[in-house]
């Protein structure tokens, strides 16, 4: 794979397991994951597919009845795995930060604005008073807040939901990570807004060089500013590649089928694709593949062999039994 | 007695509703969620309703369906006006016009089986007294909506939430409606799931001839569904027409900027986001809307003239059926064709 020598993000056979009265419940199996610096990459996946738990993993916030492993974490030159928690707390904010769904519940309702970023250059930086203040406003008009001198005083619910996200942006880039996780970042966003928040860490990569990891189940924001796409379906990427490759010609039919079922502007008033029934919990995984109720190209050795993640030519990569197949039928139209 | 395609069936005029909410900085506060609308559906279009968190879609739903009862305003169905209609009167109307609710996880009573919810329509209108034709009735209902009618005596945790919204969706044709009111029916869903929806939803209104109200924040999907489009701002209509003519000739610079920050999944247009309109500044307050027209504090076009004066909703581009509320719409609309041309 052509990736930069040495990437921000690094990360080799991760799963995650949560211990449920139930049993344990693998949320995340074995996933691997890079993100190079100034690169953008999306994780594509349906809603419990594990892609915040994989965040959370990443960053060392799991909740207690998570049990975390793999064979590698990597920040850089820095082995995460092998940090003691004390550490990896100083690392987070500082050198990796996590933008999650819902800004309004991430900031503190009872501290000014101004005082919430400050606090990361004071503790982080040492900075008076003062000089945190003056960051946080030059920061704040970074991500597009107007009037910040102004505003750096206001609280949480004084500003508009878009403006929250971007608050929380600020905050995560304040320090100049590494690395940012964006966790459906633009969600619960309207267009016009979400149009701003994704110009905003399309432009954080390229001028500061930061590594992206944006969460999204959302495919025609992947579309808009992905570099590389990995496509998680019920706790496992099932397919990885450039966008290019994986929107003009998806290798999985999970993710052919996902493309189709989208409306698009030629095929309106028709019939939509349907994928049938639903996506499956991890704790009641069907056997072999685990697309397989669901795939249009199943075999007899779907239901009973689970497809391995396999690499193709191209530097891409998916799990399933047909995919040289898909890829034809893709060509062929 | 079936309405025939063409016939009005449900004309609503100028539509107000104004929440009091609770103690602002100056006394009690005011929220102008729908001020001034006017919609009317023949049987069997669909009709789409796209705008942004807060500009009163599911207000105008719930008035609609005879849910809230507008402040000023006319909702006809049947030469009768449910806004104004109370007790039997009220019910017999709302028979007519149902609603399909966004969230399918929290709608559906979960104390009931599928049976109790989607027969207590038939039984609240005293429609189907004999508990074994109620049962018939609703296998009926739901083998319409693809689900098998074994499922009835179950919960409805029990279900996905694409099997949820189906249930709802029997519930609500249970009473045979001519007008089906859909409150972001597939928001709440997974995105493999949606096109499930969507499908059956387009197919029952063809079969059935139902006229339908399809309200959506995602832009593809009501141009997929959509017979016509209505844009909303802050309350008002700012442009409404057939569904290609909004969405390939947009005459209200709010539709340009709201079509333009639509993500597509075109990878060729990569880039196309980058170079949307700009709507200035952030979203006014709903308590303290614009004077003149509501939009033009992030307008592009906007003069002195729009903050003074409130602009009616006009044909524009000499096209009867595409209305839009702008003053310099004719400016707007030759600015969009131009984008157009150039892309
Ligand atoms: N019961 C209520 N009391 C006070 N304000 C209300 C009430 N219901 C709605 N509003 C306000 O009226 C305006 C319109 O709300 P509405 O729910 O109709 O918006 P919407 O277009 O459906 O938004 P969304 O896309 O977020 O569902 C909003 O400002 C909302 O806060
Ligand atoms: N603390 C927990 N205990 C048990 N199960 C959990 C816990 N957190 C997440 N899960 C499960 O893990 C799966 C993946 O969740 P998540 O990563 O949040 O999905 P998403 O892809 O929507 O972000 C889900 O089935 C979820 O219910
Ligand atoms: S392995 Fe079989 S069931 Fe799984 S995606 Fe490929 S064809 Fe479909
Ligand atoms: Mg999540
Ligand atoms: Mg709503």
């Amino acid at each position: 794979m052509d990736h930069s020598p040495s990437p921000a993000l690094n990360v080799r056979g991760l799963s995650v397991t949560f211990g449920t009265r139930q049993g344990p419940v693998p949320a995340v199996v074995d996933v691997d994951l890079d993100v190079a610096p100034g690169e953008l990459v999306a994780l594509l996946g349906e809603s419990g597919s594990g892609k915040s738990v994989t965040a959370r993993a990443v960053m060392g916030l799991s909740t207690g009845n998570a049990s975390v492993t793999a064979e590698q974490i990597r920040l850089g030159d820095t082995d995460l795995l092998a940090l003691p928690e004390s550490e990896h707390r100083k690392l987070r904010g500082a050198r990796m930060s996590l933008v999650f769904q819902d800004a309004l519940s991430a900031l503190n309702p009872v501290l000014s604005i101004g005082d919430q970023i400050g606090e990361l250059f004071r503790t982080h930086r040492g900075m008076s008073r003062r000089q945190a203040r003056a960051e946080a406003v030059n920061l704040l008009g970074q991500v597009g807040i107007p009037a910040p001198t102004r505003r750096v005083n206001d609280y949480p619910h004084q500003f508009s939901g878009g403006m929250r996200q971007r608050i929380l942006i600020a905050m995560a880039i304040a320090l100049r990570p590494e690395l940012i996780i964006a966790d459906e970042p633009t969600t619960a966003l309207d267009v016009t807004v979400q149009a701003q928040i994704l110009e905003l860490l399309d432009s954080l990569r390229r001028e500061l060089n930061m590594a992206v990891l944006l969460i999204t189940h959302d495919l025609g924001v992947v579309s808009e500013v992905a570099d590389r796409i990995l496509v998680m379906y019920a706790g496992r990427i099932v397919e990885s590649g450039t966008a290019d490759d994986l929107l003009s010609r998806p290798g999985h039919p999970y993710t052919q089928a996902l493309l189709r079922s989208v409306p698009q502007a030629d095929t309106r008033g028709q019939e939509l694709y349907a994928i049938p029934g639903s996506p499956p919990s991890p704790a009641n995984q069907p056997s072999g593949c685990p697309f397989h109720p669901r795939c249009t190209w199943a075999v007899d050795e779907c239901k009973t062999t689970r497809p391995l993640l396999t690499l193709l030519a191209g530097g891409r990569a998916a799990a399933c039994h047909r995919t040289e197949e898909v890829l034809d039928a893709a060509v062929t139209g | 007695m079936q309405p025939s395609p063409g016939d009005v069936v449900l004309d609503a005029q100028n539509l107000h509703k104004t929440f009091r909410g609770g103690r602002g900085q100056a006394g009690r506060t005011r929220v102008s969620a729908v001020d001034g609308i006017n919609l009317t559906l023949a049987a069997g279009e669909s009709l789409g309703i796209v705008g942004e968190s807060g500009c009163g879609k599911t207000t105008l739903a719930r008035m609609l369906v005879g849910l809230d009862r507008p402040d000023t305003g006319t909702i006809m169905v049947h030469g009768r006006d449910i806004a104004h209609a109370r007790g039997g009167d009220l019910r017999e109307l709302r028979r007519r016009v149902q609603m399909v609710f966004q969230d399918p996880y929290t709608s559906l009573d979960p104390r009931m089986t599928v049976l109790e919810l989607i027969g207590e329509p038939l039984v609240v209108h005293r429609l189907m007294p004999n508990a074994a034709a109620r049962r018939d009735r609703v296998a009926e209902l739901l083998a319409l909506v693809g689900l098998a009618p074994e499922l009835m005596n179950r919960y409805p945790h029990q279900f996905s939430g694409g099997q949820r919204q189906r249930i709802g969706i029997a519930r609500a044709l249970a009473l045979e409606p001519e007008v089906l009111v859909c409150d972001e029916p597939v928001s709440a869903l997974d995105v493999s799931v949606q096109a499930q929806v969507v499908n059956l939803l387009r197919d029952l209104q063809k079969r059935m001839n139902i006229a339908m109200v399809f309200i959506a924040h995602d832009l593809s999907v009501v141009r997929h569904v959509a017979d016509r489009t209505a844009v909303m701002y802050l309350g008002r209509l700012a442009e409404v027409g057939e569904t290609d003519t909004v969405y390939d000739q947009p005459a209200h610079p709010y539709t340009q900027a709201l079509l333009s920050a639509s993500p597509v999944v075109d990878r060729a247009n990569r880039g196309r986001m980058a170079n949307r309109i700009p709507l200035a500044g952030d979203p006014p307050s709903p308590t303290d809307p614009p004077a003149g027209c509501r939009f033009h504090t992030r307008c592009r076009l906007s003069k002195d003239l729009c903050g003074r004066e409130q602009p009616q909703l006009l044909a524009i581009g000499g096209d009867a059926n595409r209305v839009a509320a702008c003053h310099f719409a004719d400016e707007s609309l030759a600015d969009a064709r131009e984008r157009a041309e150039a892309a």
